[in-house]
This record gives structure tokens, sequence and C-alpha cells, in this order.
């Protein structure tokens, strides 16, 4: 049952062969076989699961169920949700219960999904290795010792362990494609605006996205269903009209028309992986996909660009955390500047606090032109290299990461060696692209994830590229040992 | 620009973030790493170029002057450090 798809799961629940309360508690006795282990929930409320689950049993019994009602999602611990714990990864929010709904949160609730619980992540989103959070580091479940990848890495691991049916990720510059690829599973960033931010807790607002994390494209493809629409809530959801993300997952491949950027294939990507996204892309040939080379000259700034632009906006957004409203207060203090300092030095872990520095000095006095304004310039190259480049092809492929999960704290005291984990992915949030990661291997028996970016709303075109991948290799449906 | 201790020291109280002398080493070594990698956008020729916030040609839309939300005080002030009678309650700051 654990690895069954979405759909399976849906068609049990119909014919009544399992209920979503059973369901539901199989996943809640692997999460408490496994979890001490991994760390990827950090937050379980079994009395509001089981008592979702049960109102979604109702709504079947009453024949008013849709495509994912009754079945057990992971929740990022990034979305507020009405009476949960909603920590953010974060010593600064580690009391905090949400008093409403996140958009997402509530998307899923009105379709009658069960929330399984809260996972882990790096503190407020910043971090590729699940390293930086205050509830500790979550396990790879392919290899203990390696990290799941971030920031979406409890998220990940759980997909990874089946601790979960499916999860949900945000991505702001790889935070679902990277731990997608690390723990061998599929996940989505869609277009920027796509889906709601709504109670979606702020780092880099320009470039946060929510999106699934599932075992295959079309399990993201019935969760976009759910997950994407308009919120007025949200002042850059854009206005797109509905789509039925599964309406193409079958089309044939034959004449699609895929880029490959040769900066994607450079110096720096592991050549392991390298043999592995080859012999994908021989696989998508024999489905009848055409292959052409392209360029991406200004990828190689998108992680200058992005450094500058994410902390920027994290600064802004985290000045919310003062010690007054909510969130951590010191306990002692002579004043209100004493009592926003110290708040601030004891709520955000060093990750954290170096991204705020960061933004702080390239937003202040005198620098403004020479950093932001400068970034935000190249980061228009960088769209316009993607424009250029779907003059000639449908969609882009390329590897997600340039190497497989990495030990655990082999990069933790290294920034920037950090930040490079993202080098292929953050170009796509920069332009607002839609982008996946597809498990295609193995390097060394560690998951190696295909990177496949499509254009503004191709999300349809991009499921079908990895439906039709999936039925033809079963990558997508191996399981780490030990966890069965 | 290489950074120094004092504008680090700047910097954090600008962020509202202490810091103390050895933070201040530790952040000075990690922060100069991270600007050295941003420096590689100076290599660029920018000058005509638009800078781009949102990905989308969006314009900021308009909403109805109305209430659209309920009072919640009680509900969100469980969430606050300090609260008397309604009020959030900070350190005195007149005289």
């Amino acid at each position: 049952m654990i690895n069954q798809s979405l759909k399976n799961l849906s068609q049990m629940l119909a014919k009544k062969e399992l209920s979503s309360v059973e369901i539901t508690q199989t996943f809640l006795d692997r999460i408490h076989q496994h979890n001490s282990q991994i760390n990827a929930y950090i937050t379980l409320d079994e009395e509001k699961t089981l008592a979702q689950a049960k109102a979604a049993d109702a709504v079947i019994a009453a024949g008013n169920a849709t495509a994912l009602t009754g079945i057990p999602f992971a929740q990022k611990d990034i979305f507020c949700a009405k009476g949960w714990k909603t920590t953010c990864g974060s010593k600064m929010l580690a009391d905090f219960v949400a008093p409403y709904d996140a958009h997402v949160i509530s998307q899923f609730n009105a379709v009658g999904a069960v929330n399984l619980g809260k996972t882990n992540m790096d503190e407020f989103a910043m971090g590729s290795s699940n390293e930086t959070s205050y509830f500790g580091s979550v396990k790879n479940p392919w290899d203990v010792n390696r990290v799941p990848g971030g920031s979406s890495g409890g998220s990940a691991a759980a997909m990874a362990a089946r601790l979960c049916a499916a999860a949900t990720g945000t991505d702001t510059g790889g935070s679902i494609r990277q731990p997608a690829a690390l723990c061998g599973f599929t996940g989505l960033k869609p277009t920027y605006g796509l889906v709601s931010r709504y109670g979606m807790i702020a780092f880099a607002s320009s470039l946060d996205q929510a999106g699934p994390m599932a075992k295959s494209a079309e399990d993201c493809a019935m969760m976009m269903n759910v997950m994407a629409g308009f919120d007025e809530r949200d002042s850059t959801s854009v206005n797109h009209p509905k789509e039925d993300y599964t309406s193409k997952l079958n089309q044939p491949l034959a004449g699609l028309k895929v880029g490959l950027p040769k900066e994607y294939f450079a110096n720096g990507l592991d050549a392991g992986v390298a043999k592995v996204v080859e012999e994908a892309i021989a696989q998508y040939k024999k489905l009848g996909a055409e292959f052409i080379d392209i360029s991406l000259p200004n990828a190689n700034l998108s992680i200058p660009v992005y450094y500058v632009l994410a902390p920027a906006e994290a600064s802004s957004n985290l000045s919310r955390y003062d010690g007054v409203r909510y969130g951590h207060r010191a306990a002692e203090y002579d004043d209100l500047m004493e009592m926003y300092m110290k708040s601030r030095a004891e709520g955000f872990g060093a990750e954290v606090k170096r991204r705020i520095l960061i933004g702080t000095y390239v937003l202040s006095a005198g620098y403004y032109d020479a950093y932001y304004l400068k970034a935000q310039k190249i980061r228009r190259l960088i769209a316009e290299d993607f424009k250029e480049a779907y003059k000639k092809c449908d969609i882009i492929m390329g590897p997600t990461v340039p190497s497989t999960a990495f030990k655990m704290g082999e990069k933790a005291d290294d920034p920037v060696a950090m930040y490079l984990q993202d080098i292929y992915t953050i170009a796509t949030n920069l332009a607002g692209l839609p982008g996946m990661s597809i498990p295609v291997g193995f390097s060394n028996d560690l998951p190696v994830g295909l990177q496949i970016i499509g254009n503004y709303f191709d999300e349809a075109r991009m499921l079908n590229a990895g439906h039709a991948y999936q039925q033809v290799t079963d990558w997508h449906t191996q399981m780490p040992k030990g966890i069965e | 620009m290489a950074l120094n201790i004092p504008d680090i020291k700047r910097i954090a109280h600008l962020a509202r973030i202490e810091i103390n002398d050895s933070e201040a080493e530790k952040t000075l070594d990690k922060l100069s790493g991270i600007l050295s990698l941003i420096e590689q956008m100076q290599a660029v020729e920018t000058a005509d170029i638009t800078p781009m916030s949102h990905s989308q040609d969006v314009v900021q839309r308009l909403r109805e002057d109305a209430v659209t939300a309920i009072n919640q005080r009680d509900t969100f002030q469980q969430n606050a450090p300090a609260v008397d009678g309604g009020l959030y309650l900070v350190p005195k700051v007149i005289e």
C-alpha cells in the first residue's frame, strides 16, 4: 500500500477496499517506526489527523469524494495550518501556533485530504542540506549518513521513506528539486505566481513558490490540480485559467524538442551523475524526443544574483520577527532596542543571520545600485536567455544537482560550497519558470535527478515528459532498503 | 569591497541582531566569502537593462476599500510573548 500511486489509492478508497483511516493509520505507524532515525516530521497531531481521515471516509461514503479525498499528505512546516504548530524550522517560531490556514493547506482541506504532520526543513527555508533546522538535521533514507537536501528536507525524507502518500514543499532556489534529486522522487516547482503564497512563511517573496513532492509525475499532476489557482490574498498570484494537469499526461513525446544547455554539462558536474543523465537522455530519444544544443550564457551568474536578491528580500521579510507580536522574546533586556537585538540574536540560527546581514548590507545606503539594482538587471539577462532558448525548443533538460547526496557536515561550515548545490536550479527561480526533477537512476547507490525546465505555465507538458519516461522505467517506484 | 569588523557590527546593528566580538570575527570570514562570490556580477555591463522584479508582466491589482476580515485579536495575541488587556507589551519607550 505504501508504494501505491495516488491514483491507485484514490481508486481503492472509492471501491472501499481501504478506508482513509486505515491508510492514515498505516502511515502514522510507519512514522512511529522510522521517524526517530530520519527526523522527517517535527510536529504530529494524531487526533487532528485521524479526525480528518474519519471526516474523509464520511465524504467518500456519501459519494462526494474527489481525487485526493482521504489521502494523507506531509506538509512542509513553512505552511500555516490552523491550530498546528508552525515553526519554519526556527527557534524564533518554536511555539508559534498558526491562527489560520495557508492557501495551500485550505486547498487540501477543501478536497478532504488528510494532514499527516508538519515536516522538518532548513530554518526559514535557507539551506540545501536541512542541517540549519533548529529541530535537528534530517537523514537521507538512502544513506542515513548523508543529507536529504534542502530546504524541503523533511518532506523529501518522508517521501523517500514512504512516510506519507505525498508531500508539499517550497522552492526559492531549488528547495523542491534538489531534495527530490538527492532522495530519488519527483518534485515540481511551478511557474512563479501559479500557487498562492498566502500563509506560506516568506523567505524571498519574488522567488518563493510552493509545489508537489511525490512518487511520480502523475501524482504531482493530481496535486497540482488542487494546489494551483488564483488567490486574491497573494498580490503576486497570477490569474491563469484553471487547467487539468493530468489531461496531457499520456500524449506521445514524438517530435518534442528538448534543449540541452551546454552550461549545465560543463566543469563541476560529477562524472557519475553525468553518465546517468546521459542514459536518461538516451531513453528520451527512444521515446521520440529530439535533442538540440542550446546555451544559457548568463547561467553562471545566477548564484551571485540570487545571493543578492534572496538575502535582500529575506532581510526585509524577517524584520517582522521583533519579539513583540509573536515569536521568541529574550528573557532579559533593559530597553526596546536591547529587546529587539537579543530576541533576534537568540531566535535566529547562524545561516539565517548571515543572510539577513548580507541582505541588510546590499540594501544599505550607498550600495543599493551596485548590488540590488545590478542583480535585478542581470536577472533580466538570465530570463532573456531562456526566452531565446524557447524559440528553439519546447522544454530544457539537464542534471538537477551537480552531484549526489553529500555527507552530513561536509559543507556545513562552508556557505559558498553549499550554495553551489543549487547551481542548476536557481536560474529557473530567477526567471520565474517551472522546473521539475525526476529520478533517473543511481550513481554509487545514490539517487540522481534529471531536471526538466518548461516555459511559463507549461507544467502540463513537463508532467507529460515525466510521465512518459516513468511509463518505461521504474526508478520512481524504487525504495531505500530497510524501510519496507 | 572588503569588509572589516566595524562594518560587521554596523550591519548587525542595522539588522537589529546583537553580535559579540568572536561572532563578528567568524561572520566577517563567512560574509567576505559570500561577497566575493557576489562580486562576479560587476564584470557584466548592465547600463541599458531594465531591472526585473517579477517574472510575469503584471500590474498591481486594486481592490475594493471594504472590510473583509473579522477582528481576531484574542486569537492572534495567543502567540504574543507579553500582552495585557488586549495590548502588546514592550519596554517603556517614552519617558
